[in-house]
């Protein structure tokens, strides 16, 4: 049993809770959009929503599930008490406190800037504030995971720290390198603008402070799915890792090339030159090779728990995994969307070719694919993993069932709602408006098909709510686990692994090379905005922010 | 099928290669298009003071719209405001290389031309610049992209592209929709 189960649930059920309201918020804005009429339709209802909705969804859920999971990685991969128990309560306490207070400060409709906050717009100076206390809470925690695992290299000398671990202090120094840009641009530009001390902010430097955040922020979210391929999936498939050298490889990968690459989200903007975003566009290719050598080494452990449980030929082995538990197959799902919206990031990355999509629906349509999806689907997978551990209730021959019917709702749901927006958005649909107007010939054969991505978006709120009643459930049967049992399978390797070269089992190289990358992809983008500043933009209250 | 630790090594740099040689091709591909074929962002990082910049130069009142300079470049110019496009209509005409410049006084903005791939952020402080050729004619649709404010989503112009020979700008060079 898991000796801190309070603290992970805590984080867990924030995360999900404030996941399942914002998931009716995300259909309600589909309902808004089409054709139908819509109750509360305004536009200061609209855009108040999409920012609850993206707040909820890209900061609260996936913070809180992220360190949740991490504390609970902390004490089962490495088998030994957490360290700084009183600090993580403190740093729950904090994102609790900023979360609230940048949900009150939403609905009061003084906050409508959405979660990419857009300055020379400001919103109450509270609802930065808010998020601010939530990273802080997350800085807390990056601590923790760091001291966990070099107190454990301490006591085991030598010793390969266990995967799941080095993952997830690879993600908490990548999201300790990813914050500065974001927290750079509230307190020195965004923050003192919305307390009226300054009157303008020199949007370019904004812009390109926020994008230092804005694709590493994105592998944060994305790291606890790859925990699960790498240390989860294999186990519960009844197979062996196939290489965990690979694991190690991709997660410093990772480190190394989420963060030099923000720049691939002003492509299309006026405010740099082609040469940084051509620099940045090559090293954002780099970024797919991690997840091309996972897909790789998570499929070819597969084969080996395929051929294990008497699988033959060229794809018999596929028939015979184990597709009736939860994580199986939503690593199955989670490949099958990953096919789709990765080969969108690839047309998004492509510099030039940036400009066929840039703020369309079909980008929209690909970070739904790729986080709600891909990556939202793993977190299912993990909460059914563990839920068990930190209840002490197993599912039952009813909840296997439900689990597998909300992760199939879930992915079909997804899928609904984001192949019509990638075609729409091809087709120049623009994005982040309340409502089109349909009368317009030019757009209106678009009607039926946000009506399609209507349906997706309700299947997606039926989907989520089964969630939390299938995770309500864990909690409510008898006991049926005792309290020495293992809390979690982690994955075998095939060859497994004595000693690994300390580059493989530590970040001190890693965290150097992280250095020389940001200088090179972002020192000088950002030094022309300090030796010259641009002429300032002044700033627009929204809302009667103040 | 055998898993032994040279086999996983093998198959595990085969993979890799692969994965090279997949990045190498994206990469020769995006280089061909941006040396070759011109296919580059607009990236003009060209400043300008967002407080004045209806005051006085090119992005005054008179100045807006299309105009043909003494060279014979076509150009046009447009504000992007809350929550309108000054002018909400601009013609140019097809099979011609055009320029737009776009620049805003007060918040965000972008803009793309439905059924092209002109598309550019709109940023205050900084002028915006596309190079482009349009091949179709007719009114296409051209929509603020980025969250403005609560009026964005009434925030749309059209570009009117005409067949090169209906494309008849004045003595000063100037042409509009309603000419």
């Amino acid at each position: 049993m898991v000796r801190n189960r309070g603290l992970v649930l805590a984080h867990l059920w924030v995360a999900f809770a404030v996941f399942a309201a914002a998931s009716v918020l995300g259909a309600w804005q589909m309902w808004v959009r089409s054709p139908l009429s819509a109750p509360f339709a305004e536009p200061q209802t609209y855009f108040a929503s999409v920012t609850a909705h993206g707040t909820g969804m890209a900061y609260v859920l996936t913070t809180f599930f992220v360190m949740g999971f991490g504390y609970f990685v902390a004490e089962t991969a490495l088998g030994r008490d957490l360290p700084g128990v009183r600090a993580a309560w403190g740093a729950y306490a904090l994102g609790v406190i900023g979360a609230i207070m940048a949900v009150v400060t939403i609905m009061t409709g003084r906050a409508s800037v959405l979660y990419t906050f857009y300055p020379p717009m400001t919103a109450s100076a509270f609802y930065y504030i808010g998020l601010v206390l939530v990273v802080v809470g997350s800085w807390i925690w990056s601590a923790i995971m760091i001291i966990a695992m070099a107190r454990w290299k301490r006591d085991n000398p030598g010793q390969p720290v266990p995967l799941a671990m080095f993952a997830t202090v690879a993600n908490a120094i990548m999201w300790l390198w990813t914050t500065l840009g974001v927290a750079a641009e509230l307190l020195i530009q965004v923050i003192p603008a919305a307390f009226g001390w300054t009157e303008t902010i020199d949007v370019g430097l904004s812009r390109t402070l926020f994008s230092w955040t804005l694709h590493a922020i994105v592998y944060f979210w994305l790291f606890p799915a790859y925990i699960a391929f790498y240390t989860m999936a294999p186990a519960a498939a009844g197979g062996r890792l196939y290489s965990e050298t690979m694991g190690r490889l991709s997660f410093v990968l990772f480190l190394l090339y989420s963060l030099p690459v923000g720049l691939h989200h002003l492509f299309m903007d006026p405010e740099h030159s082609t040469g940084f975003k051509f620099i940045q566009s090559f090293l954002t290719f780099l970024v797919t090779i991690p997840t091309l050598l996972t897909v790789f080494t998570i499929t070819a452990s597969f084969e080996i728990a395929g051929r294990l449980r008497g699988g033959t030929g060229l794809f018999g082995w596929i028939r015979a995994l184990p597709w009736d538990r939860p994580m199986v197959l939503a690593t199955g799902l989670a490949f099958f969307m990953l096919w789709f919206c990765g080969g969108g990031g690839l047309i998004n990355m492509s510099y030039g070719m940036n400009a066929m999509v840039h703020n369309t629906s079909w980008v929209t349509a690909h970070f739904h694919l790729i986080f709600g999806g891909t990556v939202v689907i793993m977190y299912f997978a993990i909460a059914y993993e563990i839920w068990p551990a930190l209840t002490g209730r197993l599912p039952d021959a009813v909840a296997l069932p439900s689990q597998r019917r909300q992760l199939w709702t879930w992915a079909i749901g997804m899928l609904i709602l984001t192949l019509p927006w990638h075609w729409l958005g091809l087709n120049g649909q623009w994005r982040r408006v309340a409502h089109f107007d349909y009368a317009d010939p030019a757009i209106a054969w678009w009607g039926p098909w946000v009506v399609v991505s209507l349906i997706g978006g309700v299947l997606l709120v039926m989907s989520a709510f089964l969630f939390v009643w299938n995770l309500a459930q864990l909690h409510e049967k008898p006991k049926q686990i005792s309290a020495a049992a293992a809390p979690v399978a982690y994955a075998v390797p095939l060859h497994p692994v004595a000693r690994v070269p300390a580059a493989l089992n530590g970040f001190a190289l890693w965290n150097v090379l992280v250095r020389v990358l940001m200088i090179v992809a972002y020192a000088w983008p950002i030094a022309p905005f300090a030796v010259y500043p641009s002429p300032g933009a002044v700033i627009h209250r929204v809302g009667g922010a103040g | 099928m055998s898993w032994t630790e040279h086999d996983v090594v093998r198959s595990e740099l085969r993979w890799s290669l692969a994965v090279a040689g997949f990045v190498a091709i994206l990469f020769a591909l995006t280089l061909v298009a941006a040396l070759a074929l011109h296919r580059n962002p607009p990236s003009n990082a060209e400043r300008i003071d967002p407080k004045t910049l209806h005051l006085t130069g090119e992005f005054t009142e008179s100045n807006l719209g299309t105009r043909v300079e003494a060279n014979g470049q076509i150009t046009t110019r447009i504000v992007a405001t809350q929550f309108a496009f000054v002018p909400n209509c601009v013609v140019l005409p097809e099979g011609r290389e055009v320029t737009l410049r776009l620049a805003s006084p007060d918040v965000i903005h972008g803009i793309l031309v439905a059924g092209t791939n002109v598309n550019t952020m709109v940023v205050p402080g900084y002028v915006s610049q596309v190079h482009t050729v349009f091949r179709k004619t007719g009114d296409l649709l051209m929509p603020c992209h980025e969250f403005c404010g609560f009026g964005h989503s009434q925030m749309w112009a059209r570009v009117r592209v005409v067949p090169g020979d209906q494309f008849r700008p004045d003595a000063q060079g100037r042409a509009s929709c309603g000419s």
